[in-house]
Order: structure tokens, then sequence, then C-alpha cells
């Protein structure tokens, strides 16, 4: 079709040259009009989706945020003082900022090694890689609402079955989630048991390693441990930096896991007194983590203005930690092929 | 490798080497089986206690004695499962047909058409992807309620038919690897942009359409934030999440049973899992590759 219509053109071109090229033009221009109407209508339902659910959102949250909105009357502007209350006299908060850093600075990096170790083991094993991957990988598909109701029974201190069998080996276990000092490694723990996703990743990972790095690096001398070190850690240290982006933004979001294990063994605490409410962030405070604390300020007490104005700081916040680790990577990362 | 040319190394190694060999592989693989007891212990344990009787799961016992099958029964009486399930089900549903419609043509627009501002658009799927749910939560809420939907399970539903960033994401890196010579031939022949995407480009994808499809049911299955906030207040919209979350703490449940309806819920997701494995390592593996 393509030739004919070329064909046709150039017997065209001898007759009348000017006429062409007007005509070659405005086919030209109908063409790209074409093409940009194309990709409009193949991109619409994401411009849609953009500007309603990202765009008009991320706008009028950061104007509520200087309001005091309560969704049945209308907002009235109040200047800085959510935030002024946010960081000066809300006593929840900095315990929230807190609990959230925590899980930042501990619950991510645990996560990774763990994952990386893990994937380590399953690269080098020679006998039943597909079962024991599945093994590993199936615990990251259970819903977290499930996997956090099994971890608090599991690990309830008076007769669960953690603690049960370490008093048979003659330890006495931790309170898990009824103690402030461990109701955040108990979900460490259970992030830790999650962790097949990233694991995977690093599986493929190091199966990619180019064999021929082991062994000129074999050739020259270097043991195991310094294989790990020089050839394996460098080459996949993409995928490690993806892994810590992705953890730092999950454990900024961290949600459900924390809100249910607080009701659950809240509940658990209270039913002998009957209490029928449970604190914020049982035991003492200890699983209140940010995005708690704003969904309770937002729609348990209708503070809505002040719930915006910790949601604008948790975007800063999210923002401002991708930016420092993309940063930093560059020391640390090392692209196959990248000029360092 | 040619024969002759075969290198000293791939001499078989001395016995000291092949023994040293042997012994790191049975440490390996001893580390291996403790780290997967490890990792079935927790369903072990919900299993074993979902089928005690009451008095049993309060106690040390670590062995069901009777078996109580009828547990899982009783579960279906204490609460309203089959209509969670429903709810569920119509959730993960209509979510995952809307992820499909409108990602694939996103993500085609982006991978195979080349225009001005593409990858300015791709980054900023990229910023959606990273925000916190939360950042946004305040005025969409506030919008949906002024249409009076909160209650219902149509503020989940709704935003994912206009495009969902993680499947756009992972169907444009599957779209990238699709070779150009593939959709050449198909536009020498005659075909349009749209023909090529729903004949040649969905035929080829349909690993990465199979993975994003699998993942937009386990993220909905999973879900609990976005329908804690809609239908929290609405129990007749619970889903499965909402619901076993509730569970406990509404009848004053026993742990047996607790523990029976917590391995009722991780039951689809593993069914679905062994159904579709390979499907899922690829999509996993896919969203790596390219980080």
């Amino acid at each position: 079709m393509t030739v004919t219509r070329a064909a046709a053109t150039s017997a065209q071109d001898v007759a009348a040259l000017p006429a062409i090229v007007v005509d070659r033009r405005r086919t030209r221009r109908r063409a790209a009009w074409r093409r940009r109407r194309l990709v409009l209508l193949l991109m619409s339902p994401w411009i849609v989706g953009f500007t309603v659910f990202f765009g008009y959102p991320l706008v009028m949250s950061a104007y509520l945020s200087f309001t005091h909105y309560d969704l049945l009357n209308p907002p009235k502007w109040i200047g800085l003082a959510n935030y002024r209350y946010m960081l000066q006299d809300d006593p929840q908060f900095w315990g929230a900022v807190r609990n959230t850093l925590w899980l930042v600075a501990f619950m991510v990096p645990a996560q990774v090694l763990f994952a990386f170790g893990v994937a380590l083991m399953l690269s080098r094993a020679r006998q039943g890689v597909g079962f024991f991957r599945t093994i590993f990988y199936l615990p990251a598909l259970v819903p977290p609402v499930a996997a956090t109701l099994g971890f608090v029974y599991i690990l309830n201190p008076a007769n669960g079955p953690v603690n049960t069998i370490l008093g048979h080996l003659g330890i006495s276990g931790p309170l898990w989630f009824q103690s402030p000092q461990w109701s955040k490694p108990s979900l460490t723990l259970l992030a830790a048991w999650a962790v097949g996703n990233v694991m995977i990743i690093f599986l493929a990972a190091i199966l990619d390693v180019p064999r021929h790095l082991y062994e000129s690096a074999q050739l020259d001398g270097a043991g195991p441990l310094q294989r790990l070190r020089w050839v394996t850690l460098p080459s996949i240290s993409p995928v490690m930096l993806f892994a810590v982006i992705i953890g730092v933004i999950q454990a900024l979001q961290y949600f459900t896991q924390a809100y249910v294990a607080w009701n659950i063994a809240g509940g658990q605490a209270s039913q002998a007194g009957s209490v029928s409410t449970v604190e914020l962030g049982y035991p003492e405070g200890s699983t209140l983590m940010y995005p708690i604390l704003l969904y309770q300020n937002g729609f348990r007490y209708f503070h809505m203005g002040y719930a915006s104005a910790m949601a604008m700081l948790l975007l800063g916040v999210a923002f401002v930690l991708t930016l420092i680790i993309l940063r930093n990577s560059r020391r640390w990362v090392h692209y196959a092929g990248a000029a360092r | 490798m040619p024969f002759g040319v075969r290198p000293i190394v791939r001499r078989k190694p001395p016995r000291a080497v092949r023994r040293r060999r042997f012994l790191l592989a049975v440490a390996n693989h001893s580390l291996l089986i403790a780290a997967a007891i490890a990792f079935l212990a927790p369903v072990t344990f919900i299993t074993l206690t979902a089928l005690m009787t009451n008095q049993q799961a309060l106690s040390a016992d670590l062995w069901p004695r009777p078996f109580r099958w009828s547990n899982f029964a009783d579960v279906f009486h204490q609460a309203p499962i089959l209509r969670w399930t429903f709810n569920t089900m119509m959730y993960s549903v209509l979510a995952t047909l809307g992820v499909l419609v409108s990602s694939i043509p996103v993500a085609y627009a982006l991978s195979r058409l080349r225009w001005r501002g593409r990858d300015a658009v791709f980054l900023l799927v990229l910023a959606t992807l990273m925000l916190p749910p939360q950042v946004t939560v305040v005025p969409l809420y506030v919008m949906w309620s002024k249409l009076d939907l909160v209650g219902t399970l149509w503020p989940l539903i709704i935003p994912v038919w206009l495009g969902d960033a993680f499947s756009i994401f992972l169907l444009r890196q599957f779209f990238l690897t699709i070779p150009e010579e593939y959709l050449d031939a198909a536009r020498v022949d005659g075909c349009g942009e749209l023909r090529i995407l729903t004949t040649v480009v969905m035929r080829l994808a349909k690993p990465a359409i199979a993975a994003v499809a699998l993942f937009s049911f386990l993220y909905t299955f999973n879900d609990f934030f976005l329908p804690l906030l809609y239908v929290g207040e609405n129990p007749h919209n619970w889903v499965l999440s909402i619901g076993l979350a509730q569970f406990r703490n509404l009848h004053q449940v026993q742990w047996n049973l607790t523990m029976a309806a917590t391995l009722l819920v991780m039951l689809p997701v593993i069914i679905v899992f062994f159904l579709a494995q390979k499907a899922f390592v690829e999509g996993v593996t896919l969203t790596g590759v390219k980080g």
C-alpha cells in the first residue's frame, strides 16, 4: 500500500511541484495530528486519574493543612496553627515519628539483609532449590491481617507456642507484643517472615552475576568472603538500592500490621478487665506509627485540617529520604558498564 | 568448550578442596533446612491451634487432642464469612478488570510510541508510585463523602479504572523487551497502532499481563487501609481483611476459631499461588530487573 502511494506521488512530482509540496506537508501534519490524538486516547485514563486522584488531592491537602476542617462545616483558615500544634503541643506526635523512624532505621536494614542472606543460601543450594524457594516466598503472599493475627497468637506470652518451646529450652521468653520494648522487634520478625518478594529479586540478581567474574577473582586468590565482598555485592548493588528504596517507602506507610497487632494484643490484655477501648498504640504507644496517628486524627476525630498537615510533612519526608538515598547511592551502587 | 583447549583450572580439584566444598554444601543445606523450618513454623502452629478446643488453645499444649475439624464449620456460624468473601471477590474482580483495561494502553503509549514529554510523564507515574497513600487520603475522603459513596467499595474500585501506577510500570518494562521488528512487520502489513496493541503486543505480553492480574488480585485481597477507611463503618460491605481483623474483638471469639478463620483467609492466596507459580516469580523478577 505504501509503495503504490509513493509511486503515485513521484508520478505527480513531475507535473506540478508546488502543489505536491503543499499536499505532502498537509498529509504529514495530518499524520502528526493523528499520532498525537492516538497518544492522547491511550493516555486518557491516566491523565484523568492523575488529575483527579493525585493532582487535585495534593493541592487540596496543602490548602486544608492551613485550615480547621471537620467535614461538616466549611474549612476555616487558621494559618500555621496546625503545624505549630503538631510540632509543639501534640503529645503523641513525636512518639509516632520516633516509632516510624525506628522502622526505617532497624526494620528496613534487617529485612534487606535477611532477604539477601536467604537468597545467598538459595543461590548456593544444589538440591531442592524450587522447594526451598517456594517455602521462603509463600509468606510474602499471606494477607497481612492474617499473618499479624497468627503472630500475635503464636507470640502471646501466656501460653503461646513460641514461649512454651523457649520454656522447655530453659529460656523465659519475652512479652513480645505485650511489651513496649519488644513490640517493634516482634513486628520486625513478622516483616522478616514476609520478605519473599525482595528475596526473589535478590536471588535473580545473584544468579545473574557473570560466572567469569568469580573465576577470575578466584584466580587472583580471592577467598569466598572476598568474592562475596568484591564480586557479588558490587554486582547486585543496583538491586540492593531498589530494595532499600522500596523498604523505606513501605516503612513510611506501615499501617496494617501495627494497627492489627495493637488492636488484637491490646484487646487480649484488656479482656480480663473487659475494657472496651484499647489504648492507642498499645503497649504504651510503642506501635503508634505515623500513618496510624494520621488516620486517627483524620477519620476518628475528624480533625481533617490537622491530618492534612501531617500528610504534608509525610510527603516532605518521603521526598527528602528518597533524595538522600539516591544521592548517597552513587558512592556504593555500581552499574555495570558505567564509568565511575 | 572445545576439547583440546580445556583450561588447567577445570582439572579435577584435589581431594582436600573437594572435601571442603562438600562440607560447605552440607553446612549450607543445614542452614537452609533450619530456615525452612522457621518459615513453616507460624503456619504450622496456626493450623494446629485451629484444630484445638478453646481450652487447649489457651493452655500450653502444642498438639491438638482430639482434632476438632468442626472448628472450620463453626467459623461460618460465628461471622458472615460468605458475605465478606463475596464483597472481597467483587472488589478483586472489578479492580483487576479496571487495572487491565486502563493500564495496558497507557503502558503501550509510554513504551512503544514516541512523543514529546514521554519520559517526564513516566517519571510522574513513578512519583505517584512512591507517594504514600496517606498523603492524598483526606481530600479524597472528602470527595467520596460528597458523592455519598463512603461506606461502599466504589472509592476503592473507581480509581484503578483510571490507571494503576504499579501495573503501568510493570507492563511498560515488559513492552520494552518486545523486539521492534515484530511491530514494524505489523505496520508494514497495514496494521494501525491500536490493532498492533490488541493483537501483537497483548499476545506477546501474556506473561506480564498475567502477572499484573495476579498482583492486582493479591493486592485487593490483602488490602486493609483503604477498605478500613471507606467501609470500616458499614459491616454490610466489609471485605475479608476487615472482617478478620474485627473477628476476635467483635464477638470475644476464642483463639481456636480465630486461627481457623485466619487459615481460611490464607487459603485462597496459597491456592492461587500454586496454580500460577511461574507467573508470580517472573512478575516479581520483572519489577526488580530494571529497578
